[in-house]
């Protein structure tokens, strides 16, 4: 489903600088479905990968496929259909600061076209999932960071993608809420949607026991199928 | 596609309703650049009806030797009726221009007093001409000079009024010119300080916008919000600009009759009501509009 051929991404000199390698010949493929977590320290090129699935960034080296269409061949105006088909929890979660809760989450329904019935189902389903029920008409900058991620979750896993892109998203939650979310993830795995989970945290990697891909300064290190979190 | 724009309308409605403080600001600035552009209209349509006015005053008498007979002043007329370039045309006898002068110096018991000495009507017949434009009074002079040689006119007082006529038309066309050119510039700088300030209060959603675009949103469903905002904020200000200007031209009727007697700015106003309003709204919801498109775009690269 992705397939990800020696890519290489690298920063170019800033300020008197070196360049920034990011990412050097890393090629593996991921298979529709597949809970795979990407392992590493800081800045070992996790996020780096992610940005290049979805086509936000561009390689300096090599191809990213997804379903064996070269995502950055894809055009401007047309890329928005690869993305739909792609729900992301971003780092930094990205939430709308001028949209409450609820229509952060609605957002991306309606980007798909969703019926207004359908949201007004589906919505409120999702922030009881997450927990948020209570916070539905309250806007980012009044949620904890927890809360936050939660939110950015759901907007993530609501219009039910083909591949879910986590990029550290249980950062911020305590450990029962961390492992609440994985179980989330575990579920949406089972029913056939891919997960690609960068992160850091050695319990919920250990707990997992699926597919690990470990990079240490942008190079590919290992790729087990049960793997463990190994630095 | 219906849906679809409902959500684009209802979206633009809450980013404006929930950034009000931006887009007061911004509504301000677009109503100075209305009232800067339309003002400028208003004034050049005003000193076109003043100058129209002044040339209208301006005029070239044509007076006859005494012992010229009516008929042949009369024959004169209807030839130089006939030019393209006359706009009207009067015969005063010569009984008709003794009464106006009597009537004018009545009170003046010296000039009344020189016209009982000389005893006869000293005034000769005339022809009053008004030509289309001022530049015509030349080709009409030119006309009239084949007349001299018929010993039936006395004198043309173009001649003598040639250089004010000409002051006249050379100001006339330098305040044309001059109101052009000052135009042109300030409504450029209204323009620009106008899409300088939307593209600095897009700038503030630059990451919400590059969010839409990794989250799927179409480049048509991320800029109709914000063309929406624009028309709200564009509409708005057009209105008020609107406004002030019906209380401007209300407040201001007297004073600018005392300047110019023949512009009556409330009535312009209200003789121009519809062309300003679609004008203002133009303006003000085109500016927005081209301002918001131009400054989105760059956040859609991602």
């Amino acid at each position: 489903m992705i397939s990800i051929h020696n890519v290489s991404k690298i920063y170019p000199a800033r300020a008197g600088k070196e360049p920034t390698i990011a990412l050097e010949k890393v090629s593996f493929e991921i298979k529709k479905p597949e809970f795979v977590s990407l392992v590493g320290k800081s800045g070992a090129g996790k996020t780096t990968l992610l940005k290049l699935i979805l086509a936000e960034e561009k390689p300096t080296y090599g191809r990213v496929f997804f379903d064996e269409q070269d995502v950055h061949k894809i055009k401007g105006s047309r890329i928005h259909k690869l993305r739909r088909r792609i729900g992301t929890v971003f780092q930094d979660y990205k939430l709308f600061p001028a949209k409450t809760t609820y229509e952060n989450i609605a957002y991306i329904m309606e980007v798909i076209g969703a019926k207004d019935e359908e949201i007004e189902r589906d919505v409120p389903n999702i922030l009881e999932i997450v927990g948020l029920t209570e916070r539905a008409n309250n806007f980012p900058g009044e949620l904890s960071a927890g809360e936050r991620q939660r939110a950015a979750i759901a907007r993530a896993l609501i219009h039910r993608p083909d591949v879910i892109l986590a990029d550290e998203p249980t950062g911020n939650l305590d450990p029962y809420n961390a492992f609440e979310i994985i179980r989330l993830f575990i579920k949406i795995y089972e029913m056939g949607t891919t997960i690609i989970l960068a992160t850091h945290d050695r319990d919920v990697i250990n707990v997992l026991k699926k597919r690990v891909i470990t990079l240490d300064n942008g190079r590919l290190i290992r790729d087990e199928e049960r793997g463990h979190f190994i630095l | 596609m219906f849906t679809s724009l409902k959500r684009v309308i209802r979206n633009g409605w809450r980013s404006f309703s929930r950034n009000l403080g931006i887009n007061i600001a911004t509504i301000f600035i677009i109503i100075t650049a209305i009232f800067l552009i339309s003002f400028l209209l208003v004034f050049n349509a005003a000193s076109k009806i003043l100058i129209s006015s002044i040339q209208e005053k301006v005029d070239m008498t044509v007076y006859f030797k005494t012992d010229v007979a009516v008929e042949k002043i009369l024959d004169v007329k209807s030839d130089v009726a006939k030019l393209p370039e006359v706009k009207d045309i009067e015969y005063v006898p010569k009984e008709e221009a003794l009464t106006a002068f009597v009537e004018k110096h009545k009170d003046d018991p010296l000039i009344m007093e020189s016209l009982r000495e000389v005893g006869d009507n000293p005034f000769p017949a005339s022809l009053n001409i008004r030509a289309q434009q001022a530049s015509n009074y030349e080709q009409i002079a030119g006309f009239l000079a084949g007349y001299y040689q018929k010993d039936l006119i006395e004198k043309v007082d173009y001649y003598e009024r040639k250089p004010v006529i000409d002051q006249i038309f050379s100001t006339t066309s330098s305040i044309n010119r001059g109101g052009v050119i000052l135009g042109i510039v300030l409504a450029v700088i209204a323009l620009l300080v106008t899409m300088n300030t939307i593209r600095i209060a897009i700038s503030n959603s630059s990451e919400e916008i590059e969010t839409m675009r990794l989250v799927g949103a179409s480049n048509r469903f991320i800029q109709g919000p914000f063309l929406v905002q624009g028309v709200i904020a564009g509409s708005i200000a057009a209105l008020i600009s609107f406004l002030a200007f019906f209380f401007l031209a209300y407040g201001l009727d007297d004073k600018v009759k005392l300047i110019a007697p023949s512009i009556s700015a409330y009535g312009l106003f209200l003789q121009n009501f519809w062309t300003l309003l679609f004008f203002q709204l133009l303006i003000g919801v085109g500016l927005a509009m081209i301002s918001s498109a131009i400054a989105v775009r760059k956040y859609l690269k991602v």
